[in-house]
Parts: structure tokens; C-alpha cells; sequence
């Protein structure tokens, strides 16, 4: 009973992410089509890979022949963003066993973004609901690419802007945790360290330089707080 | 392109994200005790994280040229908004990207 409780809940949370991941597993499917890439992968791509924004840029490789270490050093950087979700996960998914090697395996932006703020302090249930939640997610990307590649050509409307709906969901939980406490440095911290970098850097290569200034501020931020606890 | 060289680049990048995604678990092991720093960075990280990625979702903005970013600085404070009205994701993301689309394909 239990555990019908915990993948429901894990399925009504995904829902926010079912749209955004079916649109743009949509776009993904019917791009990679265009450059005379069939179904067959689409379904390898988004099962194996599973990071959005990567398989877009992951077009441009395939279709211009890109070699091994360009691919590589490709992935790489626009990837790395996902070190800091494992570095938070590290001890919430810790224990989780047999589940934890696809937990960590399809921990992308949005799973995590849901994952984060979960509620569980039971290790047992918290581990089944990220699970459910990781599972859930992946199949509406995969779905979402199937069809973009079966019959992109005859969606009826104008999708134009569909994808706000990912920018959506992170200033939806930007905002749940702003609100859930009083103490806004961290928020700060990766909002004006990111805005700063991407002025400086330009939008190509901001991730890491902005990576590195959230961890340095963080490490500062401690030092203060402990003081504070001290005095 | 021929499908051999292809199917191998779709390894390299199922290998490389597996990797970036794994380095963290296998660094910070299952049977050690979790350093006090990364626990630290776990319950701080999440909000820089969240901060991070909507600059990041909003990197192809252009503030001097197009509309100027109004529809997404539009949307996002109509989304920010409803939710801390209502507290529903679903109901602040469906609004929010609604609005989003109108804008971008009927007034800009």
C-alpha cells in the first residue's frame, strides 16, 4: 500500500516535466530525423545519453561528422553542471542499492530540480520515490522522441516557445525554496555568480567559470556561518 | 555520415555524461562516512543549483536587440507570481509558458 502511495506521488510530481519533456523530446526526434537519423536513434539516443540539451548539440556532431575527442570534450562541457547534482545527492541517495546505479544515471536537470526538495527522511522511501520519479521522467523523454521522429512533420499547432515550460518549472522551485527560508545567500550566490560569468565569459563557455565562483562563495559563506554559530 | 563512426559517438556520449554523472558517488563512496564539506555543499548547492540553471535556461536572451527579453522577464515573474499565489507548479508552469508563447509568436 505504501508503495502505491510513493510512486503516485512520485507520477503527480513528474507531471510538471511530462509537457516539457514530451515537446521537446518532440523537437529532438523530428531535428535528428531531418538529418536522416530514423527512430531506431532516436530510442538509442534518448535511452543511453538521456541529457537533454547535450542530444540537440549531439545532431550537430553526428550530422557533421564530428571525431571521438571533439565529442568527448563536447559532451564535457555541457554536461559538467551535472557534478554539482551529484555532489548534493551523494548522501540522499546513499544506501539505495540496486536502485541507485539508474538513480545516478538519470539525474538530469529537471529529476533533480524534483529530487532536491523531496520530502522523505526514510532512506527506503525516499530512494523508491526518486526512482519512480527518475523512471517516469525518462519514459516521457523517450515517448516524446519517438514520436518526433515517427511524425514530426504534422504536429497541428505552432509549438513556438514550448519550451519555456522547462524555464517554468525551475522558477517554480527557485521560488518554493526562496520561500522555504530566510536565509537567501545560497540563492544569491548562484544567481549573481551565473548573471556575472555569463556577462564576462559569454553564454558558450559560463558554466564552468560560474561553477567554480558558486563553490568558492559557498566555502566563504560556511566560514561565516560558523563564526556566527561561535559567537 | 556512416553508421559506424556515428553509433560511436553516441557511446562516447552515453560513456562521458554516465562518467560526469557517476564521479561524485564513486569519489564520495558508498561505505565511507559522507565529509562534512559535502554535506555542507548538499544542503546549499540545491538553491545556487535552481538560481543557476534559470540564468542558464535564459542565457539566448538579448537585452539590446528583438523584444529585449521582455517575454521571458514577462513570463517568469507571471510564473513566480501565480505560484507564490496558489503554491500549484503544474497551474504556474502551464500559465507561464501559455503567456510565453502568445507573446513570442503574436505581439513580438
Amino acid at each position: 500500500m505504501k508503495r502505491k502511495k510513493i510512486i503516485k506521488a512520485a507520477f503527480v510530481d513528474s507531471l510538471p516535466v511530462l509537457t516539457g519533456y514530451l515537446v521537446l523530446g518532440i523537437g529532438f526526434g523530428i531535428v535528428l530525423h531531418t538529418k536522416g537519423y530514423g527512430v531506431a536513434w532516436a530510442l538509442c539516443m534518448s535511452v543511453f545519453i538521456f541529457a537533454g540539451s547535450m542530444q540537440f548539440v549531439a545532431v550537430d556532431l553526428l550530422s557533421g561528422g564530428a571525431t571521438l575527442l571533439a565529442t568527448a570534450l563536447t559532451t564535457l562541457m555541457v554536461n559538467i553542471r551535472h557534478l554539482f547534482y551529484g555532489i548534493s545527492m551523494v548522501d540522499q541517495y546513499k544506501g539505495a542499492g540496486a536502485k541507485k546505479p539508474y538513480l545516478i544515471f538519470a539525474l538530469t536537470d529537471e529529476t533533480y530540480s524534483l529530487a532536491c526538495h523531496n520530502l522523505y527522511q526514510n532512506p527506503e522511501e525516499r530512494h523508491m520515490y526518486c526512482f519512480f520519479l527518475s523512471l517516469f521522467n525518462q519514459c516521457y523523454w523517450v515517448t516524446g522522441s519517438i514520436i518526433g521522429s515517427l511524425l514530426g512533420a504534422v504536429i497541428p499547432f505552432n509549438t513556438d516557445g514550448i519550451d519555456f515550460s522547462l524555464t517554468a518549472l525551475f522558477v517554480t522551485v527557485f521560488v518554493d525554496q526562496w520561500m522555504s527560508t530566510k536565509n537567501h545567500f545560497a540563492a544569491m550566490t548562484g544567481v549573481l555568480s551565473t548573471l556575472g560569468c555569463l556577462l564576462i565569459f559569454g553564454k558558450n563557455v559560463f558554466l564552468i567559470p560560474s561553477m567554480v565562483v558558486i563553490t568558492i562563495l559557498l566555502t566563504i559563506g560556511k566560514r561565516f556561518a560558523k563564526e556566527e554559530a561561535h559567537e | 555520415m556512416n553508421n559506424f563512426h556515428s553509433a560511436l559517438l553516441v557511446a562516447v556520449m552515453a560513456l562521458v555524461t554516465a562518467l560526469i554523472r557517476f564521479l561524485p558517488f564513486l569519489i564520495f563512496g558508498e561505505n565511507r562516512k559522507t565529509p562534512e564539506f559535502v554535506l555542507y555543499l548538499g544542503t546549499v548547492l540545491p538553491y545556487s543549483i535552481m538560481g543557476m540553471l534559470v540564468i542558464f535556461c535564459l542565457k539566448n536572451v538579448s537585452l539590446f536587440s528583438a523584444s529585449h527579453g521582455i517575454p521571458e522577464a514577462v513570463s517568469c515573474v507571471l510564473t513566480g507570481g501565480l505560484y507564490v499565489w496558489r503554491r500549484n507548479t503544474l497551474f504556474s508552469i502551464i500559465a507561464g509558458t501559455v503567456c510565453y508563447m502568445l507573446l513570442i509568436q503574436l505581439v513580438f
